[in-house]
Order: C-alpha cells, then sequence, then structure tokens
C-alpha cells in the first residue's frame, strides 16, 4: 500500500506581486519499506515539497493521501497529530531545543502525545537513545554533542513514536565524511527494519545509499529512478577507516 | 497534556533562565510588596490612633467648635455651669483651654510646651493620675490659684534630677507653684506626647493667662456606656438653649462621643492609605507591563522552538497555554516572594522603627490574586502571539 499518495500538488508563494511557483503539478508515490531520496539544483522545490510530506504546510493545490488519511481537508490541528503521530523530522540543523538534555529532547513528541499512550516516557526515550548509540550521553545539552551525535538525537526523537516514515531534509548537510556515513548506517539500519525513510541530499554519494532517486528540477520531478548499484553506509566506513589508519601511518613514517 | 506536565514544563523554562526570571518577575516583587506593607502601615497607625483614644477615657464626651464652614461661637465657663446643673447622665466634667507653645521658664532654662487649663474632674475623665505630690482642687478653681502640675517630660526637661514639686515656673509672665507631677501616659496615634503638658486650674488659665474669657472645649464622662446617645441628645440641648439657636438653626459647636472621635482620627489616615495603595497598585500595573515585554522579547527568541515543539506535534493550544502559564507563574511566584519580602519589611517596621505594621490576610490574598491576573492580562497577548506561528516559518527563523 502506498503510505504517500501525491496528486496534481501545487504550492505558490506570494511575494508582493510576484507568484512564485515552488511545487508546480506533482505526482508522486511512495511504498512501505522504500528509501527514496531528493535531489535537485538548489531552488528546485525538494524542501517546499519535504515540508508538505511534512505537514507543516499546506499545498496550494492538489491531494496528499498520508496511511490513508487524505489530509486536504484537515486544520492545524489535525496536522499536529499527524506530525506527532505519523511522523518523524530529521532536519539540516538538527533542530534540538537548546539547553535541554539529550533525554528530554527525545521525550518531546510524547509530551505532546495525544492518542493515550501509556508507557514510561523516559524509558521509551532512553531505549530511542540507545538505539542510535547514545546510551552514554542521556544528560549531555546539544552544545557538549558532536554534530554527528546532535543528529542521532535528533534520529532518536524522530523514531520515539515509531512513526509511518521519516523525512530528512539535508540531514548530512552539515557533517564531515564520518558522521555522514554513521548517520546513514543508521537510515540502512531502520529502512532494513522496515522503516520508510524519505531524505533530500546534494550528494550523490549519499543517494547512493538508497534505493530510489527523484530528482527535480523547477518545481517538478525530472526523473525517478531505482539505486542500481546500492552502497552498504557500514562497509563503506570500514573501509574509509582503514585508509585512514594507513595515512596515519605514512604520516609517521615519513 | 495534563496540568502537572504543564507546570512542570514552565518551570524548568523559568529557571533555565533564572537571572531573566528574576528580572521579570521584578516589577510584580515589587509592586505586590509595596501594596502590602502600605496597607498594613496604614491600618497599623489606625489601629494606634484607635486604641490611644480609647486609652484616653472612657465613656468620653466631647464639646468642639464645630467643624466646616458653620459659624463658631466659643464655648464660655456659662455653658460648663449650665451642662453641671442641668445634665443628668454625666458623672464627671471640665472645660479646657490650650495654649499652644507656651514659654516655661524655671528649674534649669526654659521649655516650649502647651499649657492646659483644667478642672480637677479632667483627670478622672481622661484616666490620668498624679505621681507625686497632688492635683488642684475646687479651692484652687475658686481662688484663682497659682498652682501648676507637670508632665513628665517637662519635670525632665526644666527640673533634671531635682525634685520639681514646690519649684516655681513662670508661664509666660506669671509665676506659678508647682504642686504635682502627673504619672507618664506616652504619645499618642498622632505622634503628641501628652507627657509634654503643664496642667493649672481652668479659672486660672482663663483670666490671667488668656485674652478673652472663653474657653476651648469640654470633656466630659457619661455615667454608662448604654447612655452615651442619650447623654449626647441632653448635653446638645442645653448647648442649643444656652446659646439662644432657634429651631432648624445649624449649631454652631459640636458634640462628638468617643468612637465619633475615633472615625474622624481614622478618616484621615485612612484616606492617606488608600492613596498609598493605590500608587502601589499602580506599580504591579508597570510590574506587569514589565512581564509582556519579556514575554514578548522571549517569543521572538524562542521562535525556532515554538518551530520545534510545532514540528513534533504541539497544538496552537499547548504553545498559548505554555507561554500563559510561564507568565502566569512567573507573576505568582513574584507575588510570593513579593509577600514574603512584605512579611519581612512589616516585622522590621514594626520592630525595628516602631512604626506598627498590621499585614492582612485579605491584602495578601488579594494581592496575591492580583498579580495572578495580571500574569493572565499581560501574558496573553504574548502567548497567542506564539501560538500564531506558523511551524515552517518558525522553524526557518535565525
Ligand atoms: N516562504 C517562501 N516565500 C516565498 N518563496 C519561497 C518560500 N519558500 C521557498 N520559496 C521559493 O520556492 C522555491 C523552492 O524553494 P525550496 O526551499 O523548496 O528549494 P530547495 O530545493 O529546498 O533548495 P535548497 O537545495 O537550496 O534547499 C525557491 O525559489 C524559493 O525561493
Ligand atoms: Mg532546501
Amino acid at each position: 500500500m502506498a503510505i504517500i499518495e501525491l496528486r496534481g500538488i501545487k504550492r505558490h508563494y506570494t511575494v508582493g506581486d510576484i507568484v512564485v511557483k515552488a511545487i508546480r503539478g506533482l505526482d508522486l508515490d511512495v511504498e512501505t519499506g522504500e528509501f527514496v531520496s531528493i535531489m535537485g539544483p538548489s531552488g528546485s522545490g525538494k524542501s517546499t515539497l519535504m515540508n508538505t510530506l511534512g505537514c507543516l504546510d499546506k499545498p496550494t493545490e492538489g491531494r496528499y493521501v498520508l496511511d490513508g488519511i487524505d489530509t486536504s481537508t484537515a486544520g492545524p490541528d489535525e496536522f499536529a497529530d499527524i506530525r506527532n503521530e505519523k511522523i518523524g523530522f530529521v532536519f539540516q540543523g538538527f533542530n534540538l531545543l537548546s539547553r535541554t538534555s539529550a533525554l528530554e529532547n527525545v521525550e518531546l513528541p510524547l509530551f505532546y502525545d495525544r492518542s493515550g499512550f501509556k508507557g514510561n516516557p523516559k524509558e521509551l526515550a532512553k531505549a530511542a537513545l540507545e538505539g542510535v548509540g547514545l546510551g552514554g550521553r542521556l544528560d549531555h545539552k546539544p552544545n557538549q554533542l558532536s554534530g554527528g551525535q546532535q543528529q542521532r538525537v535528533a534520529i532518536a526523537r524522530a523514531m520515539v513514536k515509531d512513526p509511518a516514515f521519516i523525512l530528512a531534509d539535508e540531514p548530512t548537510g552539515n557533517l564531515d565524511t564520518e558522521m555522514t556515513l554513521e548517520i546513514m548506517i543508521l537510515f540502512q539500519e531502520l529502512n532494513a527494519r522496515g522503516k520508510t525513510i524519505v531524505m533530500v541530499t546534494h550528494e550523490p554519494e549519499v543517494a547512493a545509499y538508497t534505493k530510489r532517486v527523484i530528482t527535480m528540477r523547477d518545481g517538478a520531478i525530472v526523473s525517478d529512478a531505482p539505486v542500481t548499484e546500492r552502497r552498504s553506509a557500514a562497509l563503506d566506513l570500514a573501509a574509509w577507516k582503514e585508509e585512514h589508519a594507513l595515512l596515519a601511518e605514512k604520516g609517521v613514517a615519513s | 497534556m495534563t496540568a502537572v506536565k504543564l507546570m512542570s514544563a514552565s518551570l524548568r523554562s523559568i529557571f533555565r533562565n533564572k537571572m531573566r526570571s528574576f528580572l521579570t518577575s521584578l516589577g510584580i516583587i515589587i509592586g505586590v510588596a509595596s501594596v502590602i506593607v502600605m496597607v498594613a502601615v496604614g491600618s497599623g497607625s489606625q489601629a494606634q490612633i484607635k486604641a490611644q483614644i480609647s486609652s484616653m477615657g472612657t465613656n468620653l464626651l466631647m464639646v468642639m467648635p464645630p467643624r466646616g464652614p458653620r459659624e463658631a461661637n466659643r464655648m464660655t465657663m456659662a455653658d460648663v455651669e449650665k451642662i453641671k446643673a442641668e445634665a443628668s447622665y454625666i458623672s464627671a466634667i471640665s472645660g479646657s483651654v490650650t495654649l499652644n507653645s507656651s514659654k516655661v521658664v524655671g528649674g534649669s532654662g526654659y521649655w516650649s510646651t502647651s499649657v492646659n487649663g483644667v478642672e480637677p474632674d479632667y483627670l478622672t475623665i481622661k484616666q490620668r493620675s498624679v505621681a507625686s505630690g497632688d492635683f488642684f482642687t475646687e479651692k484652687d478653681e475658686e481662688a484663682r490659684s497659682k498652682v501648676a502640675v507637670i508632665g513628665a517630660t517637662v519635670a525632665a526637661k526644666l527640673f533634671a534630677g531635682q525634685d520639681p514639686i514646690g519649684q516655681t515656673v513662670r508661664i509666660e509672665t506669671t509665676p506659678f507653684t508647682i504642686i504635682g507631677v502627673l504619672a507618664k501616659k506616652g504619645s499618642t496615634g498622632m505622634g503628641q506626647d501628652q507627657d509634654d503638658v503643664v496642667m493649672v486650674p481652668l479659672q486660672t488659665a482663663v483670666n490671667r493667662l488668656m485674652k478673652d474669657r472663653q474657653i476651648g472645649t469640654i470633656e466630659m464622662s457619661v455615667v454608662r456606656e448604654d447612655l452615651m446617645a442619650q447623654a449626647q441628645a441632653e448635653v446638645t440641648a442645653i448647648l442649643r438653649e444656652s446659646h439662644k439657636l432657634a429651631d432648624g438653626v445649624d449649631a454652631d459647636f459640636d458634640v462628638m462621643n468617643q468612637s465619633e472621635i475615633i472615625a474622624t482620627a481614622s478618616e484621615t489616615s485612612a484616606t492617606l492609605t488608600s492613596l498609598l495603595a493605590a500608587i502601589a497598585g499602580v506599580s504591579l500595573i508597570v510590574g506587569g507591563i514589565g512581564i509582556m515585554n519579556i514575554m514578548l522579547v522571549s517569543v521572538t527568541e524562542r521562535t525556532r522552538e515554538i518551530g520545534i515543539r510545532m514540528s513534533v506535534g504541539a497544538r496552537r493550544r499547548d504553545i498559548l497555554l505554555q507561554f500563559l502559564s510561564e507568565s502566569v507563574i512567573l507573576s505568582l511566584l513574584g507575588g510570593l516572594i513579593g509577600i514574603l519580602l512584605a512579611l519581612g519589611l512589616a516585622y522590621a517596621l514594626t520592630n525595628f522603627f516602631s512604626i506598627p505594621a498590621l499585614v492582612s490576610p485579605v491584602v495578601i490574598a488579594a494581592s496575591a490574586g492580583f498579580a495572578a491576573a495580571v500574569g493572565i492580562f499581560f501574558g496573553f497577548y504574548p502567548a497567542r502571539k506564539a501560538a500564531n506561528l506558523y511551524p515552517i516559518e518558525a522553524l526557518r527563523f535565525e
């Protein structure tokens, strides 16, 4: 079953007298268990599309059915509920609450839960942080964590309510190679366990860890193809580390 | 989201910014503290005035020159004599004249004090007594004797370390022999020293010290408290007759009983108290504007936080309640600190500065309630502004 179903989506911004057509008539289906990357030049409408998918923004026109729910008639409160129940966000800038511990950041979606879940928020948040390898950093504030660790906290937060899918807008945009690979390992693991992921990236090497690449230009999809030579982030990280060890040895020898 | 969760989240956010939170509630702290202290000092002095006037005598009835724009025909000895002869509910009576800031020379120098011409009954009416020596008698009145009874303050000023009895003082130019010293009484509610006084026979004062032969007030004791109204009516009737006033003509004197005297005295102080409380109340509103100001800054500063909260599922109502509860808790904490501060100040004023301050629980409850109302009123606009932010714009905010 398609978890995401977009039909004829348009998003126009009016700035003064000018109408910017950020998305101009877009159809898209994403099935459960897919790992999709969205690529395209700057200004092509990728973030606008992600905002629409994430129910952070309403399209000017078109129909969006999410996990069987038609969102065209939903108001702000239903949108808030959908974001809380169905979607996990990972942003380029991490978007963690500053001066707030990793644990409390991950608890945040549970704080706004209205579905009547009964579990212990602390335990769930702790488990989610352990799942991204940060079990020992529960009480660290964002400014006490590296960029990669902050992004892993954000992923734990996105996962804590076990959403229908994860949306990630350039999640590795601010990270170096090693951290990027660590994040991609996490995503590949999550996807292997059946989680649907839609991710925006500028880097073809990163897109190579996904299963399907969509390319946008001027607010429309210009290509949509499966990844033929899919890479494993775990293997690449191992290779990268080996290479670095070699380089370091050489540096010492000379 | 439960109220408990909301409260704990607000408290966490308040304590994350301790300094800013403190400065924000400072206006409320000062406002609440000053309202409570002002009212406490006001009612404290009112209570003191009441206590002092009650201690002036029991079942006191007084004839005074009229208040307000009525013609004042002052009383004469004839009025006093007529009351003495005709009134049936009066147990003691004394006409009284007062010469303020008279120069009294004698002993070690001179002292400026008030000289009181009174009759022997005056001691009973005012519940005073003589510490040493004697008070003057009817004989002294009749003979217009030049004898004086002095208060403890005067004794200390002029005759420190000596026995004043038998000594001579000159009041203005007339020499008087001191025959007694009054027992200490302390100061009145209005801060007047009741021991800074010289008492002489009324007839002596009227005939030897005053230019006219009129008297200032007539003071009386009524036999029983429940006869006060009858006594008042009777004295009024006697004086109207004595002054030959036709029916319907305004009296050229006032007959006041003790509770009326208390009411007059506390009226002024009550007016002053409410004025001070009103000024302090304004500072509470200024404190509220301070909260609104900081909350508005806080909303702008925390736009990104609001965006993050919305992205993980906060509804607009959640954001509204979060900011509203923050401002209410800030005002309430400010109010609480203000109350504690006021209690401390009132204690210090009473015990170290001998300014009586009576803190009333009603005022405490009212100012706490007012602080909460200020928090809701001035917190609502910023909170609504936060709640109406659009998620992606809030997230994109730098
Ligand atoms: N709030 C807005 N108001 C007006 N125009 C906007 C707004 N948001 C986006 N746009 C415009 O919509 C178009 C698409 O923007 P979008 O952010 O989706 O691009 P993008 O593909 O994510 O680019 P990048 O790779 O740089 O992140 C751009 O032309 C942009 O200027
Ligand atoms: Mg973008």
